[in-house]
Order: C-alpha cells, then structure tokens, then sequence
C-alpha cells in the first residue's frame, strides 16, 4: 500500500536517494516541477517506469494537488 | 491522479513507494524553488522583503512604530508565535494612539498572496487595488515576507 508522505517527509526521502516523478502531462512539467523531478505522465507510466525507474530505491509520486 | 499513479507502481512491482498527495500546489505555496520555464520569471515570494518587521498581538503600539520606524520600515505584520500572520499595519496604522495593543491598531485579516503568483500578475493587482503592501504566505497562512509595491512594479518592469 503506498505510503501518504508531507512535504518534510519528501525531502527527507530525495536526501536518502528516493526517485520524484511528477505523473501530470509534460506541458505542465515543462512549466514547473519539484528540483530533479522526472516526468511520467499517468497514461505513459505502465509503458515507461519499468525502463525508467530503478526498483531498488523509493518512488515517490506526485502531481498537482489532493483533488 | 498521484493515489492511481501510485497504486500502479506497486503492482508493477516496485516495493517503496510514496504519494505526496498536497502536490506541486503545496511546495509552490511554501515557496520553495522549482524547475522548468516558468521558474525563470520572477515570482512573489522572491521579491518580498523577508526581513519585514513583526510584532505580537499584546506589544504596545508605540513600542512597535519606534522600533519599526528605526529600521527605516513603515509597515509592520502582526503574527503569532507560529508566524501565521493576523494582521498588518501600514503607515496610517502605524500613526494611531501609541496606547493601543496591537490588536487594537492592526487591520485584521488583510489580504495575503501566495509566493508562486508572478511579479507582473502582483504589479497589476496591487496597483489597481491601490495595496502599498501586501503579504505573501504559505498555504497555511505563515508569513514568508512582505511585497512592496513599488518592488513590484518595478521588477516586473524590469521583465518586459
């Protein structure tokens, strides 16, 4: 079950090496996104997280809001 | 979007895997750097003065004018001990009854701005609203500091 994190909590985790994804559309990651973030909007994520990300350290994801 | 986003990393078989549900809306709004074009261009909580003057709720209006006044500021934000800010005096504020508690003197609940807004944006409406000042604070109503009008408009003067 994915673990809901804070905003400390995110720092803490990139610190210790943890992979940020931002999973909006790449024309709103283009615009703004959280320092060393990478971009894999939600309809790419089956197709490209596999090759992307690395299964051995955390993920964290994110996109605009709660809502 | 994140909670699905999420949930499916774990079925591809990733093992660590954490949402941070507040969002990009919630790291702008604390005014933290981000990265991409719009980063480029300057934004308010940038700009603000972050060493703006502060007092409590209880401090005596006189006290505060004399100790804000010799630090060259004419304007000064009333928060509490957790910096959530509850009020601000400008100079017209500041020039009341020196007797008065600050709350007394202070406007309440001013209007407070969010740090990612862009000068230009802050330029326009603090001209049109004819606001000298304005905080700029977290989502959760914690001062990051004070723009300045005039700081403003001329940054986003600057900018073109």
């Amino acid at each position: 079950m994915p673990t809901e994190i804070d905003r400390n909590q995110l720092k803490e985790l990139v610190e210790r090496g943890a992979q940020l994804v931002e999973v909006l559309p790449a024309d709103e990651y283009e615009e703004d996104h959280l320092p060393g973030a990478i971009n894999l909007p939600l309809r790419r994520l089956e197709t490209d997280a596999v090759a992307t990300l690395d299964r051995t350290r955390p993920v964290i994801v994110y996109c605009w809001d709660a809502a | 979007m994140s909670p699905r986003a999420a949930w499916r990393l774990e079925s591809l078989g990733f093992g660590e895997v954490y949402d941070y549900v507040a969002g990009k809306l919630d790291w702008m709004a604390a005014g933290l750097r981000t990265e991409g074009t719009n980063a480029a261009h300057p934004r308010a909580g940038e700009v603000s003065r972050r060493d703006v003057p502060t007092a409590g709720l209880d401090e005596r209006l006189g006290d505060v004018r004399e100790r804000v006044r010799a630090a060259g500021w004419d304007a000064v934000v009333v928060i509490n001990k957790e910096h959530v800010v509850f009020g601000l005096l400008r100079s017209k504020e500041l020039d009341k009854d020196p007797e008065l508690r600050m709350e007394q003197a202070m406007r309440p609940g001013p209007s407070t701005f969010r740090p990612y807004v862009s000068v230009k944006e802050m330029a326009e409406t603090m001209t049109k609203h004819m606001l000298e000042s304005s905080p700029i604070t977290t989502s959760d109503g914690r001062l990051v500091g004070l723009l300045l009008q005039s700081d403003a408009v001329r940054v986003a003067g600057e900018e073109k």
